[in-house]
C-alpha cells in the first residue's frame, strides 16, 4: 500500500462481500417461491424478498465502487485521501442506513413502512429499484455528496489522470441522476420516462464509466502496459458506451406511452450498445497479451478478463437479443428480461467489483498477492459463480422463450399463471444452479482465509 | 492503435460525443414532452387515480407484477388488467387474497377500504387507456 489512507477501502470491501452473501440468500428464497409459491408466505412475501435482493445488490455495488475509489484515487492522484475520517464516518452512516432499510422491508408491511418513514411528505417509494424510504434516499444523497467531496478534493490536490477524471465523472453522474428518484408525478408515462433516467442512465451510462476506470486501473497494475495506451483505449470505449447508451435509453420507451419514433431511435442506438462491451473484451485480452510483467496476482487478471467476456455476453449479447422493437414487442417484461438482467449485472458490475477487490485486498492486507493456494481457491469460485450464472441465464432464457410463445405469440394465448406452471422445470433448474452459485460464493469467502506462502508487498 | 491517434484526440472525441449525444437526448425529450398529452391519457387523471397510484406504490405491487411491462415477473401484467378482467373481478380478486392454495403463489391481503378499491380500479382504467403502441400483443398481457 503506497498511501496510508487507502486503508479505508478495506471495510467498504468487507461490507460489500457481506451484503453480497445476503443478496444471494434472498435470491434463493425468491427462486424457490417461483416454484413453491407459498414458501415463507406470509412471513416474507415475494415482493419483500425481491426488494431485499435488488436493493442489496445496488447497495453492495455502491460499497464496492466507493471502496474502489478510496483505493484508487490516492494512488492515481499520488496524494493521501483528503479526509480518511470522513470516509470512515460515511462508511458507518451508509452501513447503518442500509441495514435499517433492509430490516424495515422485512419487519413491517411496506405500506406501514411508507407511513412511518414520511412517504407522505414526498412520495417516492414503491417504484422498482427505488423502493427505499425517503430517509434512506436522503441518506444516499448525503453519503454520495460527502464521498464525492472527499475524492474530488483529493484529485484536485494531486496528479490528474484520465482514469481518475473518468471515475469522477462516472461517480458524479451517479449522484446527479439519482436525484430523478425524487421526481414521481402521478402521470405514469412521465413517471416511467424519468425513472429510466436513474435506472438506464446508471447501468448503461455512468456506471460504465466507473466500470471502465476500475478495469483500466487494474489492467495497468497487473500488465505493466503503458498508461498512455490503456487510457487511450479507455476513452475510445467510453465514447462508444455513451454515444450508443444515451440515445439507447429509447429502448425503454417503446411501450410506455412515449411517441413511436423511439422505436427507431431506441432500436438503432441500442443495437450498437454491444460494441463497447466487445471493445472492452478485446482491450482486456490485448493488454494482458502485451503484458510487460508477470504480476503474482494471477486471479485478479482472471477476474479482469472475465469481466470483459461476461459483460459482453450478459449486457451486449443478451441485451441485443431483445432490444429491437419488433422483438421487444413480444419479449418486453418476460423472463427474457430477467435472464439479461442477471448476466449483465453479474458480468459487468459484480465482476468488476470482485476484480478490484481481488487486486487490492491482498495489498490492503500487507502482501502483493495471496498465496498460490488461496488464489487457486479463488479461481474455483470464479468458475463456479461464472459458469452457474451462464446456466441461470440460459434457463431463464428457455423459460422466457416458452413464455413468449405460449402467452404472447400463440393463436390461443394462455393466461400468465397457466404458462408459469408449464415452464416450472426451468425455474427448478435455475434454482439448483443458484445453489451452485451460492457454493461458489462460499468458496470465494473461504479463499480469504487460506494461508500459504505469501510475498510481502 | 497507431501513434497518429493520440490520447488527447480520444479524449476530445469522448467529450464531444458525449455532449452531442446528451443534447440530442434532451432535444428528443423536449419533443416527447410536447407529444405526450395526445398519448398519455392525462385527461383521465382524477384524485381517485392519484390515490390509486399511491396505493399501487405504497403496497409495492411492482414487486410481483409488471405495469406496462416493467416490474417483477412473478405475477400477471396489470397495465391492461382493467380490459382483461373488468372492475368487479379486480375488486373481488383483491378482497379474496390470499387464496391459501397449497404450493401456489400467494398475494397478501392488503385490507383496502371500498374507497381504496374504487381508486385502484380507476387507476387501472387510466393505465389501460394509455396509448402504448398496441402493447401487449394480446389481452393476456
Amino acid at each position: 500500500m503506497r498511501y496510508q489512507s487507502q486503508a479505508v477501502a478495506k471495510p467498504y470491501f468487507i461490507a460489500a462481500i457481506g451484503l453480497f452473501i445476503a443478496q444471494i440468500l434472498f435470491g434463493l428464497v425468491m427462486g424457490l417461491q417461483y416454484v413453491i409459491g407459498d414458501f415463507l408466505f406470509p412471513a416474507i412475501p415475494f415482493n419483500a424478498a425481491r426488494m431485499v435482493h435488488t436493493n442489496l445488490l445496488i447497495v453492495w455495488l455502491l460499497f464496492g465502487f466507493m471502496g474502489a475509489a478510496y483505493y484508487m484515487i490516492p494512488e492515481e492522484s499520488e496524494a493521501e485521501l483528503y479526509s480518511p475520517k470522513l470516509a470512515m464516518a460515511m462508511f458507518w452512516v451508509f452501513l447503518v442506513v442500509g441495514a435499517l432499510t433492509i430490516v424495515g422491508y422485512l419487519a413491517v408491511p411496506y405500506a406501514r413502512l411508507a407511513q412511518l418513514s414520511g412517504n407522505d411528505i414526498l412520495q417516492t417509494m414503491g417504484r422498482e429499484f427505488l423502493e427505499q424510504p425517503l430517509p434512506t434516499k436522503a441518506g444516499i444523497v448525503v453519503v454520495a455528496l460527502a464521498f464525492l467531496f472527499n475524492i474530488t478534493m483529493t484529485v484536485l490536490r494531486g496528479r490528474k489522470t484520465a482514469i481518475s477524471s473518468i471515475l469522477l465523472l462516472g461517480l458524479w453522474g451517479l449522484a446527479i441522476f439519482f436525484l430523478f428518484s425524487f421526481y414521481n408525478p402521478t402521470n405514469l408515462v412521465l413517471d416511467k420516462y424519468y425513472w429510466w433516467w436513474v435506472v438506464h442512465l446508471w447501468v448503461e451510462g455512468v456506471w460504465e464509466l466507473i466500470l471502465g476506470a476500475l478495469l483500466a486501473f487494474v489492467l495497468i497494475k497487473v500488465t505493466g502496459v503503458d498508461r498512455e495506451v490503456i487510457e487511450k483505449w479507455l476513452y475510445v470505449i467510453i465514447t462508444l458506451t455513451l454515444v450508443t447508451g444515451i440515445i439507447g435509453t429509447g429502448h425503454h420507451y417503446y411501450w410506455i406511452g412515449a411517441p413511436e419514433y423511439w422505436q427507431w431511435w431506441g432500436s438503432v442506438f441500442s443495437a450498437l450498445e454491444p460494441i463497447p462491451f466487445f471493445a472492452m473484451t478485446v482491450f482486456a485480452f490485448n493488454m494482458v497479451n502485451r503484458r510487460r510483467r508477470e504480476h503474482p496476482n494471477r486471479v485478479a487478471t482472471l477476474w479482469a478478463l472475465g469481466t470483459g467476456v461476461m459483460s459482453f455476453l450478459g449486457a451486449g449479447v443478451w441485451g441485443f437479443l431483445h432490444t429491437l422493437a419488433p422483438v421487444n414487442f413480444y419479449t418486453h417484461g418476460t423472463q427474457i428480461t430477467a435472464a439479461h438482467g442477471h448476466m449483465a449485472f453479474y458480468g459487468a458490475y459484480v465482476m468488476v467489483v470482485l476484480t478490484i477487490i481481488s487486486y487490492s485486498m491482498p495489498i490492503l492486507r500487507g502482501r502483493e498477492a495471496n498465496s498460490p493456494r488461496a488464489q487457486v481457491v479463488e479461481m474455483w469460485s470464479f468458475w463456479l459463480m461464472s459458469v452457474s450464472m451462464v446456466f441461470i441465464t440460459l434457463f431463464l432464457t428457455g423459460a422466457g422463450i416458452l413464455q413468449v410463445w405460449l402467452q404472447r405469440m400463440s393463436d390461443t394465448p394462455l393466461p400468465f399463471m397457466v404458462v408459469q406452471d408449464k415452464i416450472s422445470i426451468f425455474y427448478w433448474m435455475r434454482e439448483w444452479t443458484g445453489v451452485i452459485f451460492f457454493i461458489g460464493l462460499v468458496v470465494y469467502v473461504a479463499s480469504f482465509f487460506i494461508k500459504g506462502d505469501e510475498r510481502p508487498a | 492503435m497507431s501513434d497518429t491517434f493520440t490520447k488527447s484526440m480520444a479524449r476530445n472525441i469522448f467529450y464531444g460525443g458525449t455532449v452531442f449525444s446528451f443534447l440530442l437526448f434532451l432535444a428528443l425529450t423536449f419533443h416527447t414532452q410536447n407529444a405526450l398529452p395526445k398519448r398519455d391519457n392525462r385527461a383521465a387523471i382524477t384524485p381517485g387515480v392519484t390515490h390509486g397510484k399511491k396505493l399501487w406504490e405504497t403496497n409495492d405491487c411492482i414487486g410481483c407484477h409488471t405495469l406496462l411491462g416493467e416490474g417483477a415477473y412473478f405475477a400477471p401484467e396489470l397495465g391492461n388488467v382493467y380490459k382483461r378482467r373488468g372492475p368487479d373481478y379486480i375488486r373481488a380478486w383483491i378482497k379474496a387474497q390470499p387464496t391459501g392454495a397449497p404450493g401456489r403463489r400467494q398475494m397478501p391481503q392488503f385490507n383496502f377500504s371500498e374507497k381504496d378499491l374504487d381508486d385502484l380500479v380507476e387507476f387501472f382504467k387510466y393505465t389501460a387507456e394509455i396509448n402504448t403502441s398496441h402493447w401487449p400483443p394480446n389481452i393476456e398481457g
